[in-house]
């Protein structure tokens, strides 16, 4: 071990964890994909010729959120990979079916977004939606590669449920698995063809928000348990108990918050009151994990394994409280949201919640695994530099995003107020607004801050490529509860 | 010690946890079983596809304080009046169109998609075009090749998408359905075209 200490090394890491940095370094090609067609489609609010009819801002923008939804769940998987073996304190079950699986997804999501760029529609017909597009926001995904996901992701669920059934089965996971299996099951509900767009958009809901509101934060919830255990020593007893208590604030108020996107799609009244009330609730959970987050941290005296970890961890914390809750309860109600829905509203608070909730999480892991691949380098204080590399990455990353939220909100406000209220929703109303002065000024500052975000990405690689290089140190070790 | 308290032990909140989640699930359950019946095309929120045609009309309603759509007397799309089964055919054509052209990624349909492009909601009732009789022939030629029209004064316009002349009549046919869609009142105020009697 010492010999390779401050080199990557693939024999520091276990068979799970090699499987992970591959998912790991996907995602953080894909994290720059996603940023780079932001960027397009940004300015491309401010400069309607560039690239049209070449890469239309639909191309771009599908691209972009696309990106970013496989990034997030290659970092998932990744992160269930890297953990896997120390949780279970046995061998992953399947691994070379789950290396191979890598290999195919990688290889579809390749082809797909290929396909994303080069072919971008098709005639319309049931061939486009198999082999090109599927034209529904998030899930485009055709529907080829609907399946060639459904069947990867069973080997990998197959590779975590073996894996912990044959080790140690613990709360996380009890957990984990259970999630994973409605995570992956409500994919389902997005793959039918209907020319009822009502019908339609309600199972398209169930699996965005059933994901991202629900699944996704429990999945988090787990990985964010592991961290912190790993981090800061916290008992497992406590992490687990909290884990159950986050599961029943987030579920019990996820699941029926739903019903906030169905005060529009033609859904009876009744949505109004169940969504309203019960995504009024969403917030609660997100702060019980900031309290445990904040909590365990200073009952440390922030005493810790690994600093960038650590300090991404926070971020996590309080991003998915800011960008998910608070920016997502902002509008919620529908009182507001008739106001707010299908404007810059919900750009500012998909940008701050996605980056807050699960960008931040899974860099946290990133560092982790920089950590443990370069031998369990030092990754406390003191580090050369004094560690300017992440510190100011995550700076960057962190005051671009608020940036380009806030910038975001500015123009929702401006959109929902001249649009909405005074303009009466017609096209000319949505020019009107459109062509505002405050309007463009939000656009213009988002792509600044998009700027801003971008250079914080080029550190964050350049640092995770790096850091620990040449460390002799070895990891700080935290004393065991 | 409080953790021989009820409320803070492991086992009292995973059973909560799996409690609250299944319960949740079940009410999730029922209330999509109530819903699916009101929202299946020829309810009273979703017209049948023949809805198209007839005109359709946005009003307030005065007990509800939203608008809502009315459906007027018979005015066949395209001077043709289809039968059920022809008109879904041709919403399903124009559907999956508006899928296979990507049109979500710009503007939003009830709401949801991309923030680039127009609320599609009541696209078929919108100013735009003008007024009712040169509406239909308006949106035609506009879907099949929308680059060189009249747009906005931001210089943002619509591309050349490659569409058919009977793809571009089955989106005025999804279109015109979608806009007798019963959505609570989304969009608000919305001011629509004339339509003489």
């Amino acid at each position: 071990m010492a010999t390779t200490m401050g080199r990557l090394d693939s024999a520091n890491l276990n068979g799970g964890q090699k499987l992970a940095v591959k998912y790991f370094l996907v995602a953080g090609i894909l994290f720059g994909a996603q940023i780079l067609f932001g960027l397009i489609s940004g300015l491309q609010y401010l400069m309607p010729e560039l690239l049209y009819g070449v890469l239309d801002f639909s191309v771009n923008r599908m691209v972009h959120i696309n990106a970013l939804v496989v990034w997030l769940l290659y970092g998932f998987l990744g992160s269930v990979y890297w953990m896997l073996e120390e949780e279970s304190q046995h061998e992953v079950v399947g691994l070379k079916l789950g290396n191979l699986i890598f290999w195919v997804l990688t290889s579809a999501v390749t082809v797909v977004v290929l396909v994303y760029l080069l072919v971008q529609v098709g005639p319309g017909n049931q061939t486009s939606l198999w082999l090109i597009n599927e034209g529904r926001e998030y899930i485009e995904a055709p529907r080829w590669a609907d399946i060639g996901i459904v069947v990867s992701v069973l080997v990998f669920f197959y590779n975590v449920a073996t894996t912990f059934s044959k080790g140690r089965y613990t709360g996380i996971a009890g957990v984990l698995v259970l999630d994973l299996l409605a995570l992956f099951g409500l994919y389902l509900a997005g793959m039918f063809y209907t020319p009822n767009i009502s019908v339609d958009q309600y199972w398209w809901w169930w699996v965005i928000h059933l994901w991202v509101e629900a699944t996704w934060e429990v999945m988090v919830a787990c990985i964010m348990a592991y961290g912190l255990m790993k981090v800061l020593g916290v008992r497992r007893k406590i992490v687990e108990t909290w884990l159950y208590i986050e599961v029943a604030l987030m579920f019990g108020s996820g699941i029926l918050g739903l019903g906030h996107h169905y005060f529009w799609i033609g859904t009876p009244e009744y949505w109004f009151t169940i969504g309203g009330l019960f995504s009024a609730l969403e917030p609660v959970p997100l702060v019980a994990m900031v309290v445990h987050a904040v909590f365990d941290a200073g009952a440390r005296h922030a005493k810790n394994s690994n600093h960038p970890t650590m300090a991404w961890l926070i971020a996590h914390a309080f991003g998915n409280f800011f960008g998910a809750g608070v920016w997502g309860f902002m509008h919620t109600l529908p009182q507001i949201n008739l106001y707010t829905h299908g404007t810059q509203w919900s750009a500012s608070h998909g940008h701050l919640a996605f980056f807050g909730a699960y960008a931040t999480i899974i860099i946290a892991f990133f560092y982790l695994a920089a950590q443990r691949w370069r031998g369990g380098v030092w990754m406390s204080g003191e580090l050369p530099g004094n560690g300017w590399k992440w510190k100011w990455a995550l700076g960057l990353l962190n005051l671009g995003m608020i940036g380009m939220t806030v910038a975001l909100l500015i123009s929702g406000y401006e959109q929902s107020q001249i649009e909405r209220a005074i303009e009466g929703s017609s096209w000319i109303g949505y020019f009107a607004a459109q062509a505002h002065p405050w309007f463009i000024q939000g656009m213009w500052w988002r792509e600044a801050f998009g700027v801003m975000f971008a250079l914080g990405f080029v550190l964050l690689v350049w640092d995770l490529l790096t850091i620990g290089k040449g460390e002799t140190r070895a990891q700080q070790a935290i004393a065991a509860e | 010690m409080a953790t021989s308290q009820w409320w803070s032990s492991e086992s009292f909140w995973r059973k909560t946890a799996i409690w609250v989640t299944g319960g949740s699930m079940v009410i999730l359950i029922l209330l999509t079983m109530d819903t699916l019946p009101q929202i299946s095309a020829g309810s009273k929120r979703v017209p049948a596809y023949s809805v198209i045609n007839h005109r359709i009309e946005y009003q307030l309603d005065n007990t509800r304080h939203v608008q809502v759509p009315v459906i007027g007397k018979e005015e066949p799309l395209f001077g043709v009046k289809l039968t059920e089964e022809e008109a879904e055919a041709l919403v399903s054509h124009g559907k999956m169109t508006v899928q296979a052209k990507n049109c979500m990624n710009c503007h939003t349909l009830l709401g949801n998609g991309a923030y680039y492009a127009p609320d599609l909601t009541k696209a078929w009732l919108d100013q735009y075009w003008g007024n009712s009789d040169i509406r239909e022939t308006q949106m035609v030629e506009f879907i099949k090749d929308p680059s060189n029209k009249l747009h906005n004064s931001l210089n943002r316009r619509m591309p050349n998408l490659g569409v058919t002349d009977e793809e571009a009549r089955a989106v005025v046919a999804f279109l015109k359905w979608m806009s007798a869609i019963d959505t609570n009142g989304f969009p608000y105020n919305f001011k629509s075209i004339e339509q003489e009697n």
